[in-house]
This record gives C-alpha cells, sequence and structure tokens, in this order.
C-alpha cells in the first residue's frame, strides 16, 4: 500500500529534475530498488499510469533494476546471498555481517526530451 | 533527441527531510520521541499503556497513535495517563513525517519528556518511512511466529531495540527462540532486546528501566 506514496514522490523527483532542464517530456524512468526494500513493481506501476496524467511524464516508461541482497562476513570475509531460512554465513556460521547490497531505493536517471 | 539525466536522488528524500525538520522541533522542546512499530495485535498500545504506569512520576509521556480509523489506543493511552494525539490515516498503512508535522501541531511539547508514536500495525511499510523520532522499536510477540525476521528483514534492519512480548504463551505455542534471534543477530547486530509479558508484568522493568535511561542520556546530551 505504501507504493501510491513511493510513486508520489518518484514523479516529484522527475518532474523537479526534468524542469530543471526545461524538458518537454519524460519518457522513461530509472529506478533501482534493492531485494530489502520492499516495493513491489507491479502495484508502482499501477499508481504511475494514474498520477503520471496529466503531467509531462505522462505515458514514461519505468525501468525496474532489482538489486539481490548481498552480504559481506565480518569474521571470514565471504561475501553471500542469504537464503530465506538462513541468514548466518554459510562458509563460517558467522552472523556479523554488513548489507553490502539490497537495500538500495533510488531515481537513478530520467531520459527527456528537449 | 533524448536526454539522459542522471538524478541519483533517494525515492524518499522528502519524506526525509521533513523527518529532519519534526527532529529538530523534538530537539529544541527537549523532548526524546520513539517509533514504535509492530504487526497488527503484537501488544504495542499494551506495551504502551504499561510504559506510562511505569513511568508515572518520572516522565511526563505524550502519544500520537496513528490507526487506519477508530481512536480506541489513544483513548486507553489517555486513561492510563498520557497526553493523546489521534491521527486516523484513512487508508494508509504508515505513518509519515508530514502526519507527525500535523501532529505535533497539537501536542505541547513543552510539558513532555517523552513521545511515543504508535505507527500503524504493518511489518512492511514503516520501515521506509522516517519519522524524525531519534530511536525506534519494534514490538515482536510469541505468537506471529519465530520466522518474521526472516520475512521482513527490512523492518528489523534500522530499529534501535526489539521488545519480545506475549513470553507468558512460550508453554503453548511452537516458538523457536534461538532461530529468532539468530535472524535478528544478523540484521541488526547487537540490537538491544527484551523478552516480557504485558498480561503478567514479567519482565516490563527492565524495559522501562531502559527507555527511562535513554530519555536521561538524551536530555544530557542536549545540555552538552
Amino acid at each position: 500500500m505504501h507504493e501510491l506514496a513511493v510513486t508520489e514522490s518518484i514523479l516529484e523527483i522527475a518532474l523537479r529534475h526534468a524542469q530543471a532542464q526545461n524538458a518537454r517530456r519524460i519518457t522513461d524512468l530509472y529506478l533501482v530498488l534493492g531485494q530489502w526494500s520492499s516495493t513491489v513493481d507491479d502495484s508502482v506501476q499501477f499508481y504511475w499510469d494514474i498520477i503520471s496524467n496529466g503531467t509531462i511524464a505522462k505515458g514514461a516508461t519505468l525501468h525496474f533494476r532489482r538489486v539481490p541482497v548481498l552480504l559481506t562476513c565480518l569474521d571470514c570475509g565471504k561475501e553471500y546471498q542469504p537464503s530465506s531460512e538462513e541468514f548466518a554465513c554459510p562458509n563460517c556460521g558467522g552472523t556479523r555481517v554488513k548489507v553490502k547490497t539490497g537495500e538500495e531505493f533510488q531515481l537513478e536517471a530520467i531520459d527527456v526530451e528537449e | 533527441m533524448p536526454l539522459r539525466i542522471p538524478v541519483i536522488e533517494k525515492i524518499l528524500s522528502a519524506n526525509d527531510r521533513l523527518a529532519l525538520e519534526n527532529q529538530s522541533r523534538f530537539d529544541t522542546a527537549k523532548v526524546f520521541a520513539l517509533n514504535m512499530m509492530a504487526s497488527p495485535g503484537a501488544g504495542k498500545t499494551s506495551l504502551i499503556e504499561q510504559t506510562i504506569h511505569g513511568l508515572k512520576g518520572h516522565l511526563r509521556i505524550g502519544m500520537i497513535n496513528g490507526d487506519i480509523a477508530t481512536s480506541f489506543d489513544a483513548d486507553r493511552a489517555q486513561a492510563a495517563g498520557a497526553v493523546a494525539v489521534q491521527i486516523n490515516t484513512g487508508g494508509d498503512c504508515h505513518l509519515d513525517a508530514v502526519m507527525i508535522q500535523s501532529a505535533l501541531s497539537q501536542l505541547d511539547l513543552s510539558a513532555l519528556d517523552l513521545v511515543i508514536i504508535e505507527n500503524v500495525g504493518n511489518l512492511v511499510c514503516p520501515a521506509g518511512f522516517r519519522l524524525g523520532t531519534h530511536k525506534s522499536v519494534l514490538v515482536a510477540s510469541i505468537p506471529e511466529g519465530d520466522d518474521k525476521p526472516y520475512k521482513y528483514p527490512g523492518m528489523y534492519r534500522g530499529v534501535s531495540a526489539v521488545v519480545i512480548n506475549k513470553i507468558d504463551l512460550l508453554p503453548y505455542v511452537p516458538f523457536r527462540m534461538d532461530f529468532f534471534k539468530k535472524g535478528i543477530e544478523v540484521l541488526n547486530p547487537g540490537v538491544i532486546q527484551f523478552e516480557l509479558s504485558c498480561r503478567t508484568g514479567e519482565g516490563l522493568s527492565v524495559w522501562t528501566a531502559w527507555l527511562e535511561g535513554q530519555v536521561k542520556e538524551f536530555a544530557k546530551n542536549l545540555r552538552k
């Protein structure tokens, strides 16, 4: 459900950057969403089609780049993707880890027509 | 010709900025703010009631309650002796910094030491929206099951404390405490954890003592 607030925020950021360039139209948006960012692509797309209507971003294509979770074990240095039932290091069993990727939640770039 | 504009902006940056404004309002008023999150039925309101009782005479407590509808929870906090403000989100699954900003205009911060914000019961959405609180706590409960850290990692990542409520039900419910805690340990190494029961009162004093300590330390650091 929070995808509406998220989508409104995406639109606001995109419009602000497009206006700063005096763009006529936004054609594409490039989003980076980490696996642990808890956002559903389909819902964002659903709200996007509604709220972008009537703006210069109407009909723009949303590109989602999903980033998998990658953990670094602080004990043995191994990098690994945790399974859904086991987060500890598969190499040494350590639980002291750093989240290397998977928490991204950004608008990376937009394509515009001038 | 299409033109690529690099943006690289956090999607919820506008909310984050507003959250910082809220936090400086709390700081100016010397009020410690706590964001309490949990799934529906974990016992947030019960814990707040018990916390108000436990800290009566020690701290002046205000409460902001977020719910989709009704003011049952704010009424309970008020009955327990706190100043309470109700936010009905009207369907939104989380509180955000804008809602807190408007709730703050209904609270006399100068008469308070601690504001507890009870977020909407939900283990997904509240994790992404900063409110401007100094600390956040997640309330888990035994009947929810021991797999919650694995299913809702985002929620366990950012909190300063985890309360495990309803431990009086441990004899009746299959709950692997070590499995649960191992998940938390990876997601949030060293996070402080409290095992308690709002119903029997077991473990509550450890929690309230910690919270009172947090408020006092906050006030001390502000004076420096």
